[in-house]
């Protein structure tokens, strides 16, 4: 049971409210675990599907939702991996760095991939629109190198394959940009 | 009991512990990080290993945490084999492959436990020639700095301001080896307790801010062994000097008190020391011609000047006021002077009889007062109205470890033993003791209490008699409210189920009633308990000053109160009075300090600070501070403990004991207060333990004294090289066992006489262990006081009660750590942290009024209106209403009742107030059962 | 009776069997009897008699690990399942098969060994990427419950069991079951003290039993065939079949069952299809990113737990690695001393400080700018972080194929030393 500062000097952070479709998601986590704080990290995520990354005033939300510190809650969302506590592009291009991929040369692919977006590992492109994550292992080495994009994973990966990827991706936007016109 | 061999050598150890703590109590020279001696184990930092052996035939043995293992009989281990000792040099190595080359200008430098564990493992030559990692810094606010580059990631910090201290805004960030210890963003820490990580953090990250403003390495500092004034724990210090100025303030090991943690008004207190404001010579005031009109005016005098206008206008029939403040020695000596029969103790009327009230319990057999260790083991605690982490805060600390019994005894059951400290916290998980709050607003505890009841004081005398009745059916209760029944059937069979129960309250509402109803349910918890002579009943109160009960003893015998004193006053009955080191504003209502200042009695005080109290003395001479002084404290328990001044204050400055008792007013100063002490102790059988305090029981001469300045301690021919070439004369000790200079015996006889915690390769304040008998042990022939308080004739019948008669409004007075205690108040740093007067209200009050969070009210009470800045609180008694005071407002004509009215909204002010509460740290909302 | 008990029904060109189909091909069946007739000691018995090792690395009997969990009167009344489905280890791939290959098989084998610890909850701890694997196994627990083969009272049997499924968010030491239990609580995943163990005090301070996937899903073949057929699918000493992977320079990677004892190259050459045109056979890992390199000359051992534990090496998730003679050693070992300085989890200093120090030096001689001084700082990291050295067992794993590598490819960390730049083909 933790307990929330009302009056402090802590914060300069206004917490942003939690949407509705949050908030509903994050009680039905809760009615799976016995203690609130266990479902800090499932909220974040709920958070990043919904924000695409967690800022400091969703991570102040979910902290005062749970009642527990945004310290603490900080703490373990910096611990992990998959919690993005900046913002990313709208795609991101989780990319296996790991031994098979390595020894399938995922470096010649990564290297493709930030000569064609000029981005590298951690950064985001100009538009906003990729950002390229190195990931451990995707547990998919036999059809090495692997990365997860979309929710997708891509397997076998060949600079073609990455062309028609993001050309693919490209028209897509083409085409929203153009039904947005008309 | 178990025998082990440790490369060889057989000792006998307690086979409850880890082997890096039994061989540390044997006195073993073992490198450790993570493992504090109030923490227990985690097994993080690996410095610790040790070779472990099956049997004598194992010539292998295999390389164990010595923190993580549990000592057996027979165990056989080495600390010198060439393996464990190889692997504790890697240890440190890579400890120290990202830390700075920073100990010249690092604060920690020559007192930094990773400097002394890197020595003991001997690591010297930088072998990683890579980058570092580096790390970005924080602001923590005005008493920490930060340094994230010097971090070892031993945990040590979050494990205490976390786990230990209930923090929350300090935590382990990220992972490998780009972990960070910070907040999640730049801020104050909230924490009561954050000075610790000074002592806790074995390097340089977290350190003193206040020190690092005026520095000076340990070993330049002249120390001495003090007591905390902050508050009535008595908790044990070591303040540091150079220059004439306070410098800092670490703790100094109590077994039964503090331990090693103290509070931050405790720690960032000191600094009231160093203040603007001191009062530095004696001013008089005269009548000085000016022009043709007699103007009065302050004209400062020499001491003996001032000495001898003391004896002029303290000579007739003169009245004392004492002071809680102040020392015995010094309170001593004004009743001396005065007589007994003109000394008035210098403290409210109700705050006095509560005290009084509170000796009476403390004195009957059956009941028992706590000490702190006591408390945290206690397994089941009842607060009554004390808002504990803000008037005797190391006590607050003490009762959040008590709440943690319930997971060692479920841990014992589960054959985890005590020290395994993570694994403990992992199966009790949110287990607690019970801890029952009776308070009229959250308070900083809730979040490990298993019942909070919010209250009026009224409504708390209501409860305690509901428990005390069903306890003892046989207790008749004053004024019986059929909804509080089942509360108190829940909280009585929680006291009865405990096998050490403790009530802690204190006088801090100065009532009466509640302090007798605390009695009372003591006793008939006591008596339900068939008076369980090996576990008796805890009752205790925090006191609000570092002297109050000492003051309250010393006027025991008449039945002097201070309005009979400010009656005198008032009608002109005395010829003079001396008031020590006392701001009668903060002690009665305003409009009668000021009837009694009007009644032009010639007026002394003797003070160490201005304030609006003294500012009206014809004579004000100047008293050297509790850190300039020797003299005796008393603290809750009634037990007293003698403080050793840290250096001499710079002329005229001087005890206000010497000023109270010239020999001869030229030839100043006269009396020591250890002969102060002997001879009041002979005159007083009630007293005479006091002369176990003193240091001829010690069998320490006058040549074999103990220094106050370490081997290293430099500078001394050169320190007052600025103003002259001679190399200044040492001040004169000569009653007490410490003497000031480097000059002494290295390893006293008492460890209690320390000045500073160091031996040989220790260096930091973790070299305590060398003069403990065993890691949390006694210290080693010390003196821990003597208490003043023995069991009288017991008293069978419960204590007649008046309950509280209360308006509609009850009000209650609010106190913070930073701010409600009147000198350390006056630190810079504790100012930083510090608000101005304010009213607490509920929601529905605030909805009521049409009051938004941080607007303004109109408070009245009689005559008296004051405006005040608004906190809406979800946690406050119903019918209730806070008040902060900060030292400005006159409580004692609120006291009675107010009324409270809208005041139109002020957009600047509002903005003003805001800013304001934003200094505020306090616990709300918890998920508790509310009394509605 | 299939002699493939795990991946029988499995067929990755299709969707996995639904609830209907997989009860059409005996699914459930051996479970609702065993509630109906065993009392949950039967079947620790059973378990127990089986031989079956846990899948998850160490290969820890689990009928004997299931044994430490308090029972009878003075027990805790609340006991978690836990199933390990963090699969993060490099070059491992076998519980993803398992878990889009077929969910229902899980979740039989977890109603069974939550009925023998007499759990009322399980959590399932997936990997957070395991998207696919995340939206089968939510189908397939849906449909169980609608069926009530999970929920309260399964079958009017008396026992009841809930399952939870909980996703991650990407870290490698989440997998060490007692980072687990901290991450399913909420806090920062760093592995807890043993003892005390998880079977008395774990999730919550419940007693708590962590098992992997893969050996969950032996269950539910023990239980519906018995012990004797169980055995007997093994070849050597070893009991039942195992998931094998293959990844690499090879001509069919891919993971498939194996009775355990299969010899390795059997595996290689026959199920993979040997190496891939143009590449030779170098060295290989033979269970995942933490085990030692085995030699050409390893081939012919079979895969069992002590025989490849003899050889110096261990057979842990069972998914070989394969170096072929065209990629750098000492490129392919700085890649998995990468992967295990980053995903330490910071909490003990051997491993925390000193693989990052490992992988410095990696990085140096991979610039071609080592030293010799280096290799030997490399081999005291192989002493300081092994086993017992560190709070867990992330950094003991880290050393095994450093620690091989640098004993036959030392020709190869030389060439790296004052050549300018890794010598081998990019
Ligand atoms: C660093 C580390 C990572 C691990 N990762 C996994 C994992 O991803 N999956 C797994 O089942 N076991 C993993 N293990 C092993 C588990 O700690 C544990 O032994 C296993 O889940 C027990 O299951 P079993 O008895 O069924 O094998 C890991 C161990 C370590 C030290
Ligand atoms: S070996 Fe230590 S730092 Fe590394 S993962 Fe385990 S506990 Fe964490
Ligand atoms: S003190 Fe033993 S591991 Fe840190």
């Amino acid at each position: 049971m933790s307990s929330q500062i009302i009056a402090s000097s802590a914060s300069t952070v206004v917490a942003r409210a939690l949407s509705e479709q949050e908030r509903h998601e994050i009680d039905h986590e809760l009615t799976l675990y016995p203690d609130k704080r266990a479902v800090g990290l499932e909220a974040l995520k709920i958070v990043q599907k919904h924000q695409g990354w967690v800022s400091d005033e969703s991570l102040h939300a979910v902290a005062n939702y749970l009642e527990m510190s945004a310290h603490e809650l900080d703490g373990v969302a910096t611990f992990f991996n998959l919690i993005f506590r900046q913002p990313v592009g709208r795609r991101v291009m989780l990319f296996c760095d790991s031994v098979s991929c390595y020894i399938m040369g995922c470096d010649r692919i990564k290297a493709h991939i930030s000569k064609r977006l000029g981005i590298d590992y951690g950064e985001t492109t100009a538009d906003g629109e990729y950002t390229l994550i190195p990931v451990p292992c995707l547990g998919d080495c036999d059809r090495a190198p692997v990365m997860l994009m979309d929710g997708e994973q891509q397997r076998n990966l060949t600079p073609e394959k990455i062309d028609a990827l993001l050309s693919r991706t490209d028209a897509a936007k083409t085409d929203a940009a153009d039904k947005g016109d008309a | 009991m178990a025998k082990i061999s440790v490369d060889g050598i057989k000792y006998e150890v307690n086979a409850a512990n880890n082997l890096l703590q039994e061989c540390l109590s044997q006195g073993l020279d073992l490198p450790y990080f993570c493992w504090h001696p109030c923490m227990g184990s985690v097994g993080a930092c690996r410095q610790c290993a040790v070779k472990q052996y099956r049997n004598a035939e194992d010539t292998t043995g295999t390389l164990v945490m010595a923190c993580m293992t549990p000592v057996t009989d027979g165990g056989l281990y080495s600390i010198q084999d060439s393996q464990a000792v190889d692997f504790r040099s890697h240890v440190i190595e890579s400890l120290m492959i990202s830390h700075p080359h920073d100990c010249p200008v690092c604060e920690e430098g020559g007192e930094c436990h990773l400097q002394d564990m890197t020595q003991m493992s001997g690591h010297n030559y930088r072998r990683y020639d890579f980058q570092k990692v580096t790390h970005r810094n924080q602001d923590l606010g005005p008493f920490i700095n930060h340094e994230m580059n010097r971090c070892i990631a031993c945990y040590r910090c979050v494990r205490f301001y976390g786990d230990y201290a209930g923090g929350t805004d300090l935590v382990a960030l990220a992972s490998h080896h780009h972990v960070y210890f910070g907040r999640h963003e730049e801020g104050t820490l909230e924490s009561e307790f954050s000075g610790n990580l000074v002592e806790v953090c074995p390097t340089g990250v977290f350190t003193d801010k206040t020190f690092s403003a005026h520095y000076s390495r340990k070993w330049d500092l002249q120390t001495a062994p003090s007591i905390c004034t902050g508050c009535g724990a008595g908790c044990n210090t070591t303040p540091g000097e150079r220059y004439g100025s306070l410098r800092r303030v670490v703790n100094r090991y109590h077994h039964d008190l503090n331990g090693y943690f103290l509070c931050d008004r405790g720690r960032f207190g000191y600094d009231a020391n160093n203040s603007a404001e001191r009062v530095k010579e004696a001013l008089f005031v005269q009548a000085q011609i000016n022009g043709n009109a007699e103007v009065p005016a302050r004209k400062p005098l020499s001491a003996t000047e001032a000495a001898r206008q003391f004896n002029a206008m303290a000579g007739g029939d003169v009245i004392g006021i004492g002071s809680p403040r102040a020392s015995l020695e010094s309170n001593i000596a004004l009743q001396q002077r005065v007589g007994a029969e003109n000394f008035y103790p210098g403290i409210n009327d109700d705050e006095l009889a509560s005290a009084r009230e509170v000796l009476a319990l403390m004195r009957e057999p059956g009941l028992h007062c706590p000490d702190i260790r006591s408390l945290e083991q206690s397994d089941c605690v009842l607060v009554v109205n004390e808002d504990l982490t803000n008037t005797a805060a190391r006590m607050a600390l003490a009762l959040r470890q008590a709440t943690r019994n319930a997971a060692t005894t479920m841990a014992a059951a589960a054959r985890i033993p005590a020290w395994q400290d993570a694994a403990v916290r992992e199966l009790a998980q949110h287990e607690r003791s019970p801890l029952i709050i009776l308070s009229p607003q959250g308070t900083r505890l809730d979040d490990v209490a298993s019942d909070t009841f919010l209250g009026s004081v009224a409504r708390q005398v209501q409860l305690l008699e509901a428990i005390a009745h069903c306890l003892d059916p046989e207790y008749s209760v004053s004024s019986r409210d059929p909804s509080l029944t089942s509360r108190a059937k829940a909280i009585a069979q929680a006291l009865s189920a405990a096998r050490r129960p403790c009530i802690v309250s204190g006088i801090s509402a100065q009532s009466t009633a509640l302090v007798r109803a605390s009695g009372n349910l003591a006793r008939a918890l006591q008596k339900a308990r068939k008076g369980d002579a090996d576990a008796p009943v805890g009752l205790c109160f925090a006191m609000p000053e570092a002297n109050t009960l000492g003051l309250v003893l010393l006027a025991e015998s008449t039945g002097n109160t201070l309005s009979g004193a400010l009656q005198r006053l008032a009608q002109k009955r005395a010829d003079a009075a001396v008031v020590l080191e006392n701001d009668l504003f903060r002690r009665a209502a305003t409009a009668e300090v000021a009837q009694a200042l009007a009644g032009h009695t010639p007026l002394i005080v003797i003070d160490h600070l201005h304030n609006a109290f003294n500012a009206r003395a014809r004579l004000l001479l100047p008293a050297a501070s509790p850190s300039e002084s020797n003299g005796t404290w008393v603290n809750y328990e009634g037990r007293a403990q003698s403080a050793y001044r840290v250096f001499a204050p710079a002329e005229p400055v001087r005890a206000a004991y010497e000023w109270l008792t010239p020999a001869d007013p030229v030839l100043l100063p006269s009396i020591s207060s250890e002969e102060i002490l002997a001879q009041f102790a002979d005159a007083h059988s009630a007293f005479a333990v006091l002369k176990d305090l003193l240091p001829h029981r010690l069998g320490l001469s006058a040549v074999m004294k103990s220094p106050r300045q370490l081997p290293r301690y430099s500078g001394r021919t050169a320190m007052q090289a600025n103003s002259h070439v001679h190399e200044y004369r040492q001040t004169q000790d000569p009653q007490s066992p410490l003497s000031f200079s480097m000059e002494g015996v290295p390893l006293q006889k008492d460890a209690s006489l320390l000045s500073a915690a160091w031996a040989p390769g220790w260096n930091s304040n973790q070299a305590i262990s060398k003069f403990q008998d065993e890691i949390n042990g006694e210290l080693r022939q010390g003196c821990k006081g003597v208490h003043l308080l023995q069991s009288g004739q017991a008293q069978a019948s419960y204590a007649p009660i008046v309950l509280p008669s209360e308006g509609d409004l009850a009000p209650y007075f609010i106190e913070h750590l930073f701010g409600s205690e009147e000198i350390s108040a006056k630190a810079v740093a504790i100012q930083a942290r510090t608000v101005g007067p304010y009213a607490c209200i509920g929601e529905a009050l605030a909805q009521t009024l049409g009051v938004a969070q941080h607007g303004r009210i109109l408070l009245k009470a009689g005559e008296r209106q004051v405006q005040l800045p608004v906190l809406i609180r979800q946690r406050i008694a119903p019918g209730s209403i806070g008040i902060y005071c900060a030292g400005e407002l006159d409580r004692y004509s609120l006291a009675g009742g107010v009324t409270v009215e809208a005041v139109p909204e002020a957009p600047d002010l509002l903005l003003r107030s805001r800013e304001m509460f934003r200094h505020l740290v306090i616990s709300d909302s918890w998920q508790g059962r509310d009394e509605s | 009776m299939s002699d493939r008990p795990l991946t029988r029904n499995i067929d990755m060109r299709r969707e996995p069997f639904n609830l209907q189909q997989y009860r059409q091909a005996e699914g459930y069946g051996a479970v609702l009897r065993m509630l109906r007739e065993q009392a949950p000691a039967d079947v620790l018995e059973t378990v127990k008699n089986s031989g079956l090792k846990g899948r998850g690395g160490a290969g820890f009997p689990t009928g004997l690990k299931w044994s430490f969990v308090p029972t009878g009167e003075g027990a805790p009344k609340t006991k978690y399942l836990v199933v390990n489905a963090d699969e993060m280890e490099p070059g491992t791939f076998k519980d993803r098969l398992l878990m889009e290959g077929d969910p229902h098989l899980l979740i039989e084998g977890m109603i069974i060994a939550a009925y023998t610890i007499q759990a009322s909850t399980a959590y399932i701890f997936l990997r957070g990427e395991y998207l696919r694997a995340e939206k089968l196994l939510r189908q397939a627990i849906a449909e169980a419950r609608e069926a009530g083969l999970l929920g309260p009272n399964i079958q009017g049997s008396g026992f009841s069991l809930e399952i939870i499924l909980h996703t991650s968010a990407g870290r490698y030491i989440c997998g060490e079951e007692t980072a687990l239990l901290n991450a399913l609580e909420g806090k920062r995943a760093n592995p807890r003290a043993k003892p005390p163990f998880p079977q008395v005090s774990g999730l919550w301070g419940k007693p708590t039993i962590v098992n992997n996937v893969e050996t969950i899903c032996n269950l539910p073949g023990i239980v519906r065939y018995g012990i004797d057929w169980y055995k007997k699918l093994g070849k050597g000493a070893d009991a039942g079949t195992k998931l094998c992977g293959v990844s690499g320079r090879v001509k069919n990677p891919g993971c498939w069952e194996l009775p355990l004892g299969t010899p390795i190259r059997e595996l290689l050459e026959e199920r993979a299809g040997g190496m891939s045109d143009g590449y030779a056979l170098r060295a290989f890992l033979p269970g995942g990113g933490s085990t030692d390199f085995l030699l050409p000359e390893h081939l012919d051992l079979t895969l069992d737990y002590d025989v490849i534990g003899k050889a110096g090496s261990r057979l842990a998730t069972g998914t070989m690695i394969i170096l072929d003679d065209q990629t750098c050693p000492v490129g392919m070992v700085g890649n998995l001393m990468r992967f295990f300085s980053h995903e330490s989890c910071g909490w003990c200093t051997p491993c925390r400080d000193g693989l990052p120090w490992v992988d410095a030096i990696f990085q140096r001689l991979e610039r071609g700018e080592g030293r010799h001084e280096d290799l030997d700082i490399l081999t005291e990291h192989l002493t300081y972080l092994g086993p017992g050295r560190t709070f867990c067992a992330l950094a003991p794993g880290a050393m095994a194929p450093l620690g091989s590598a640098l004993k036959h490819f030392r020709e190869d960390f030389e060439a790296h030393i004052g050549s300018g730049g890794c010598p081998w083909p990019k």
